[in-house]
């Protein structure tokens, strides 16, 4: 088996007045582990359903192995689907759901049962050949929809959220079976969901969509680390987002007067020149919560030269505890509120000792935030581009 | 404690069923093992001379005439109910659509059996636009044959097979479709080997609300057939009325109602070995299910019973 490139090129598609994608372009490579993500409503699942061939686009292009596509029906194209539902024929067993496709191309009788039972046994279901569907569980029938997709050999996979319908442990594990699957049978797989955990941990690249646009593609780190907009900012995690003025540089770090907070040191990257208006983000886990004032710090004061360290004095509004962790909301002096989350990861670290109401000391290093957006400009709301 | 007075709901039903159906099949079953009367009636000697004549060639001639108009119309009823009940379950204005169905019943199938024969009448609507067109200058013959009868008992059940047939594709899980197109099925073949199996029981429900009164049809081949679609309903009535051999009249219903309740038992115990899976199969996607199924499976043995038995009160009090 091998894997097929794809390739879709403004791709627009309505369903009435509702405008599902919006001139869509991407290119998914051989073999990748490709994600789709996004909230619901934002076109993942329609954009898969084109590439299957369940829908007809309004305009643009689709190519597999660059062999456009276009017209063709779903039978005809080298292209499965794991489908949320699992779809699942109830009236057939497991082994003739999975023997579906060969029947239909006449496969001969032994082969079949070879290559049924073959498939069967990379899902680990083969006890369950005999079974009515209804009679497994959601994570076998998930095991089943993916067998019935690959008996076919197709060069693409396509999963629609194929494990929304799980619980979170199943869904856990349902994921590293997916990646191994992936790793053994080598073809390119399209994973559509809306679960950001998710697909951060099993992707190669992720496309994240929003309102029919695709918003940025990039590795996991890349989205996370590096989010190109507010939305993919916020979508992918917790994040903390500050709006301002570039008001001075200093080398690579820029000095950002944002509203609600004050003075920002942010690694700008040539990003943001002075009088340019940015937005910028901050992991939650990138800021460091304690009682007592860390050395280096500035707040309220101008940049002192070299110095990259981030503080802001807050008190504790809500300490949501969870465990491994906290996630603290703060309220600064000059207003804004921050998430931050706190590992309790050994005795070294302490207990969650930091309680409502406490007054604490947030601090981060510029080299921890980044510029999301920037727009050219000189005044606030933003002004015409020079 | 609370009483579960469930069995009591039944009564008024089962009051019903005693007195207008039980208790003239309870005659018809006696009337069948009596001596014929001279001018009708029958005289209180216990015989089975009704039972022997039942073997007369020219009863099972008419016997199996009944059959063959029966499975024809009732396959043309299917082949005409399943589109019409998929685009309805498909449809975004299902009440409506139902609703049209539903109203043909508003007028008397007698008023409606006469709107066919001046319909298809020598000198009826068809005609009429026929020799309007230069298309015959003669009139053409429709009526007073098999065909013409086919035909109007297709349209007299056609509700009776949209609707269960309906009921069952609406719960029809149509990705289950795409799943099948996918994996490289044609559209023909994704319903067959998807969508008619999966509405089984609605088939089935369809096959036996058609069949089983299309089988002891009266009114339709009287009124529209000739010889060649003279049926056991139609033989039935002439023993009471003209012949004046009630005893015979008796057991040819006693061998209709046990010919096609045995049809009808045969039929669902074979569909009914798929069906009991798919009910588990539904059961397990989506709770109610099994409810409603079992509620329509019920349903099927009690109208088909009660129609078999209005075919049979038609005909005795005449």
């Amino acid at each position: 088996m091998n894997g097929s490139d794809v390739a879709v090129s403004a791709l627009r598609k309505s369903f009435g007045s509702f405008e599902a994608l919006k001139d869509v372009s991407l290119e998914i490579r051989k073999g990748e582990f490709f994600s789709l993500l996004g909230p619901s409503g934002c076109g993942k699942t329609t954009l898969l359903r084109l590439i299957a061939g369940f829908e007809d686009p309004d305009s643009g292009a689709i190519a597999i192995d660059r062999r456009d596509v276009l017209g063709l029906p779903p039978d005809k194209r080298r292209c499965n689907t794991v489908f949320q539902s699992y779809a699942l024929f109830p009236h057939l067993t497991v082994f003739e759901n999975v023997a579906f496709s060969l029947r239909l191309r006449k496969v001969p009788n032994r082969l079949l049962k070879d290559l049924v039972m073959k498939h069967l046994s990379l899902v680990q279901l083969e006890g369950h050949a005999h079974k009515k569907p209804s009679l497994l569980s959601g994570g076998q029938k998930q095991r089943v929809a993916i067998a019935r997709a690959l008996i076919n050999e197709p060069s693409v996979l396509l999963l629609d959220e194929p494990l929304s319908a799980l619980d979170a442990k199943l869904r856990q594990h349902m994921l590293l079976e997916l990646d191994a699957i992936h790793d053994k049978v080598g073809i390119t797989f399209i994973y559509v969901t809306h679960d950001q955990a998710e697909a951060l941990s099993i992707s190669d690249r992720i496309a994240v969509m929003d309102g029919g646009r695709v918003l940025q593609v990039g590795k996991p780190t890349e989205i996370y680390e590096n989010p190109k907009s507010d939305f993919v900012a916020r979508f992918i995690g917790d994040t903390n987002i500050f709006q301002g003025l570039v008001v001075e540089r200093c080398g690579d770090i820029a000095l950002v007067e944002a509203e609600g907070f004050g003075p920002l040191l942010v690694e700008a990257n040539g990003d943001g020149p002075v009088g340019a208006r940015v937005r910028v983000a901050v992991r939650p886990e990138k800021l460091r919560i304690s009682r007592e004032a860390p050395q280096g710090g500035l707040q309220g004061a101008h940049a002192a030269a070299g110095s990259e360290i981030n503080v802001m004095r807050g008190s504790v509004e809500e300490p949501i505890y969870s465990g491994f962790q906290t996630k603290y909301y703060v309220r600064g002096e000059n207003g804004m509120s921050l998430v931050v989350f706190r590992q309790h990861a050994n005795w070294s670290e302490g207990r969650p000792d930091i309680a409502w109401k406490d007054d604490v000391y947030l601090s981060w290093s510029a080299r921890d935030a980044v510029i999301v957006e920037t727009t050219a400009g000189h005044d606030e709301g933003g002004g015409s581009a020079p | 404690m609370k009483r579960n007075y469930g069995p009591l709901y039944a009564v008024p039903q089962s009051a019903w069923l005693l007195v207008f159906f039980a208790a003239p099949l309870v005659i018809i079953v006696g009337y069948s093992f009596l001596e014929k009367g001279l001018y009708g009636g029958v005289k209180p000697h216990l015989s089975l001379a009704a039972y022997r004549e039942l073997a007369n060639p020219a009863l099972l001639g008419v016997a199996f005439r009944t059959l063959w108009v029966s499975v024809a119309a009732t396959v043309v009823t299917l082949i005409v109910a399943l589109p019409c009940g998929y685009s309805i379950a498909r449809s975004h204005n299902q009440s409506l659509r139902l609703f049209l169905i539903i109203v043909p019943f508003w007028t008397n199938f007698l008023v409606r059996i006469y709107a066919w024969i001046s319909i298809l009448g020598n000198e009826g609507f068809l005609n009429d636009i026929l020799r309007t067109l230069g298309v015959t200058s003669e009139s053409v013959q429709f009526l007073y044959n098999q065909w013409a009868v086919i035909l109007v008992l297709v349209y007299m059940y056609l509700p009776y097979a949209i609707l269960p047939l309906f009921t069952s594709i609406d719960k029809f899980d149509f990705s289950l479709l795409e799943a099948a197109r996918d994996l490289g099925a044609s559209r023909f073949a994704s319903y067959r080997l998807v969508l008619l199996p999966n509405i089984r029981s609605g088939i089935v429900t369809a096959v036996l609300f058609t069949f089983i009164p299309i089988f002891g049809a009266y009114a339709i081949p009287l009124l529209i057939g000739g010889k060649d679609s003279y049926m056991l309903g139609n033989l039935i009535a002439d023993q009471v009325t003209k012949t004046r051999n009630w005893p015979l009249a008796a057991s040819i219903s006693m061998a209709v109602t046990l010919l096609s309740g045995l049809a009808a038992v045969v039929f669902l115990f074979r569909s009914r070995k798929g069906e009991a899976v798919a009910e588990v199969a539904e059961s397990g996607m989506d709770s109610p299910g099994p409810v409603g199924r079992g509620g329509s499976a019920s349903g099927t043995g009690g109208p088909a019973g009660a129609t078999g038995a209005t075919g049979l009160t038609l005909e005795v009090p005449a």
